[in-house]
């Protein structure tokens, strides 16, 4: 999503780098920069201003840290004052000693608030506890057959009534009480903030259920705006937080900076697709290193985690290396791969995309190609390719319902990546040992450049996705 | 006073950007600056603003302007003009003719085939409707309380039913039952999901083949976007033929500045515009309106 913002600021960062000491104009011509992507990101006016004066200050008493660099000293103030407005903490919701713990949605028309609802309620039900949902949107055409079906696919109730939003509300609240049910959430009309009759009720329904959290629900997409519509809600409800949804477009999504530095709420959860699993808890420094280009490591590797076998990982790993790597252990990696999710969303939150790297572009029918190809193989093609003739090629293309050409090119690819597997550990060794034969003053630059790619190594999963890995399976 | 002017002014008597600005009689540095921030907070994006400020001071050398109240007027003609850059006519050709409904997630695409149901209605004209969101959950029900409420036949697939396929129906229905107009609804889908951009290329080329004419593709866009509406008007534009643009919500504290940028770099006009929530609040845009509005304002008391 932030791409844009974030070759901003590479621009920005990259000319930096070539300069030496800064003087105060440059900084603050630098500032003017960072100022113009804020707002081409849709940060508020207002919100901008304040960012480019407080980085300003920052960089100013940064100047008595003389071991930074000026580039590092001005992306540390741009990063410490992103992270310090979107909000160091994230929510932790505590539950209501008396049952139920009661969440109001509130939030303009359209930004998603009854599909994440249901999300909230997936959420909450994966934490185990029991939601009920309040269907209270009796204004829209249908609110409520859209709340029932998407919570009747994920087994969850939902009360609501055609009377009055008020008394659905408390009524749904009685009702959670009498079945037992420990969480309650409540969905809502849309509204607009001027509106004054509909800001009222949605008063008085927060007066009639006393929720324990009143979330405001903001589209990644907002404009100017989003100041204004957050501080609208949070004068009229008092907001504990906020969720923010469509993030899986390409908004770049100033209206989160701008409605966190307004209401100086947090934003608690991020939904990111439209599948009812596409919802997360919000980490406002990832996403303030995700501005800042550095990608979304730790979500990242926190999916990773979740999704692969890590013996199986390490096992498939020494095959690389020996390379005794087979088409089996391939698709066991691609079938690991899927389990973190789509291809988009893990490319996306990687650092350091190519400029012109798009992640929708990745192909996920291809992937699909690819594994019905493997699995129309024979275990005995599978574990030594080079047996594959023209016959058995024709075969497996028929049995897979692909073409030979394609046959063809997976092999190809699979030999392709077999040989930079061997190859990417191979020279490393052979050049550290020839960087040690050799005089000390020989090659500094290229040794230290080696060094940060073993730590790279080292440090773990990022750096061995290669991208242009993705880019094969997409051509 | 127009309806667009008194819809929009009531939000403008609170939120006018431009009050500030017309009472600064003085020319001083601070009226430029002032001028571009305004545009910049009604989402007309830094480029855009720029540009329009420096046109701006070109012609107040040239024609020696030293009031503001002048250039504000030179300002409002500038809009005025990006704005009436593209034809606006609405294409009903067709039997029947068929307007296809695009745009993101929430825009409002099913409440205004709603509205516009009503609107056709009320110039005495049948409309079919096509329940095209086969993703959303109950997203046909949606539409269908529309149709019941305008008195108008809904043509509906079932669930998760190929969408192009309830629209083909719903055209050659339309056509045998020698009715005008179809209104084709479609899912919401973000313009960065490459597969379903395709589907709307497979929609309108499969309605293509149909007994009508596809004469509008209407992209919804919320005036609460901000600079994405530009990004979203492309990708759209690159996967359908959009004719023009619905701008919804307008009744909202929003200001929908996008549309400028929208005009000049792909040049897809607005046509229609949405400023409320009852069946009869979409109307036809018009620029000196909507420019006039965005100035709108009166005096705090």
């Amino acid at each position: 999503m932030f791409d844009t913002l974030t070759d901003r600021l590479g621009d920005i960062f990259g000319r930096l780098k070539s300069k030496g000491r800064l003087s105060e104009s440059q900084i603050s011509d630098v500032l003017d920069e960072v100022r113009i992507a804020l707002l081409e990101a849709d940060v508020n006016l207002e919100v901008a201003k304040n960012f480019q004066e407080n980085v300003f200050s920052r960089c100013l008493e940064a100047e008595i840290h003389k071991a930074l660099n000026p580039a590092q000293q001005v992306i540390k103030a741009v990063n410490e004052e992103l992270i310090s407005i979107l909000g160091g903490e994230s929510l932790t919701i505590s539950f209501a000693k008396k049952s139920p713990t009661i969440i109001l949605l509130a939030g303009l028309q359209g930004v998603g608030k009854t599909t994440n609802a249901v999300k909230l309620a997936k959420w909450f039900k994966s934490q185990g506890r029991n939601p009920l949902l309040i269907g209270a949107d009796l204004q829209r055409p249908a609110a409520v057959e859209q709340l029932r079906t998407l919570a009747k696919s994920i087994d969850i109730p939902v009360f609501s009534q055609n009377n009055d939003p008020v008394a659905v509300a408390s009524q749904g609240i009685e009702e959670a009480r009498q079945t037992g049910r420990d969480v309650v959430i409540c969905d809502t009309a849309g509204r607009l903030t001027i509106d004054e009759k509909m800001m009222q009720e949605i008063r008085e329904i927060s007066d009639a259920i006393e929720p324990h959290y009143t979330f405001l629900v903001v589209d990644a997409m907002t404009g100017q705006d989003a100041a204004n519509i957050a501080e609208s809600f949070d004068n009229k409800l008092s907001l504990d937080a906020m969720i923010l949804t469509k993030l899986d477009g390409d908004a770049r999504g100033g209206a989160a900076l701008s409605a966190k530095s307004v209401v100086g709420k947090p934003i608690a959860f991020a939904s990111t697709g439209e599948n009812i699993d596409d919802f997360e808890q919000f980490h406002p420094d990832r996403l303030a290193s995700r501005i800042l280009g550095m990608g979304d490591v730790l979500t990242l590797i926190e999916k990773a985690e979740v999704a692969f076998d890590e013996e199986e990982t390490k096992r498939a790993t020494q095959k690389l290396i020996s390379g005794q790597f087979t088409l089996e252990d391939f698709l066991d990696q691609m079938q690991q791969l899927k389990k973190m999710g789509p291809m988009e969303n893990i490319i996306g939150m990687m650092p350091d995309l190519p400029p012109g790297a798009d992640p929708s572009d990745v192909d996920e029918s291809r992937l699909v190609r690819m594994e019905a190809i493997i699995t129309s193989m024979t275990s005995e093609e599978r574990n030594s390719p080079a047996i594959i003739d023209g016959s058995r090629r024709s075969r497996i293309a028929k049995g897979s319902g692909t073409s030979v050409q394609e046959v063809s090119l997976l092999l190809k690819q699979f030999k392709e990546i077999k040989r930079m597997m061997k190859g990417s550990v191979k020279p490393r060794k052979k050049n550290k040992r020839k960087g040690s034969n050799k005089r000390k003053k020989s090659k500094p630059s290229s040794r230290v450049k080696q060094k940060s790619q073993l730590d790279d190594l080292d440090s773990g999963t990022v750096g061995e996705f290669d991208l242009s890995e993705f880019g094969t399976f997409s051509n | 006073m127009s309806r667009i002017s008194e819809e929009i002014s009531k939000t403008r008597n609170r939120f006018s950007l431009f009050s500030k600005l017309q009472k600064n009689r003085d020319l001083g540095p601070d009226f430029w600056k002032e001028a571009e921030e305004m545009l910049i907070q009604a989402d007309v994006g830094v480029k855009t603003s720029v540009s329009l400020i420096a046109e701006l001071k070109d012609l107040s050398k040239k024609q020696k302007l030293t009031s503001s109240q002048d250039l504000i007027e030179c300002l409002k003609e500038n809009l005025k003009k990006v704005l009436s850059a593209s034809e606006r006519n609405l294409n009903v050709v067709g039997n029947p003719a068929v307007w296809i409904f695009v745009g993101v997630n929430g825009v409002g695409k099913t409440t205004s085939i709603g509205k516009l149901a009503f609107w056709r209605k009320s110039l005495g004209f049948q409309v079919v409707m096509a329940a095209g969101d086969t993703f959303r959950a109950a997203a046909a029900e949606q539409l269908e309380k529309w149709a019941q409420e305008c008195n108008s036949i809904l043509i509906r697939g079932g669930e998760g039913a190929d969408p192009s396929s309830v629209i083909f129906d719903a055209i050659e229905h339309a056509h045998s039952a020698s009715i005008p107009l179809v209104l084709a609804d479609t899912a919401g889908r973000l313009h960065t999901k490459t597969n379903l951009m395709e589907e709307l290329s497979k929609i309108e080329r499969v309605a293509g083949k149909g007994s009508g004419t596809v004469t509008e593709i209407l992209l919804t866009l919320d005036a609460t976007t901000g600079q994405n509406g530009l990004e979203q008007a492309k990708k759209f534009a690159a996967a359908v033929d959009v004719t023009g643009i619905i701008l919804t919500k307008l009744d909202s504290s929003s200001r929908g500045g996008i549309i400028f940028a929208i005009q000049e770099e792909i040049g897809i006009p607005v046509k229609f515009i949405g400023i409320g929530e009852g069946s009869q609040d979409l109307i036809q845009f018009d620029p000196d309106d909507f420019v006039e509005a965005l100035f709108d304002f009166q005096p705090e008391n």
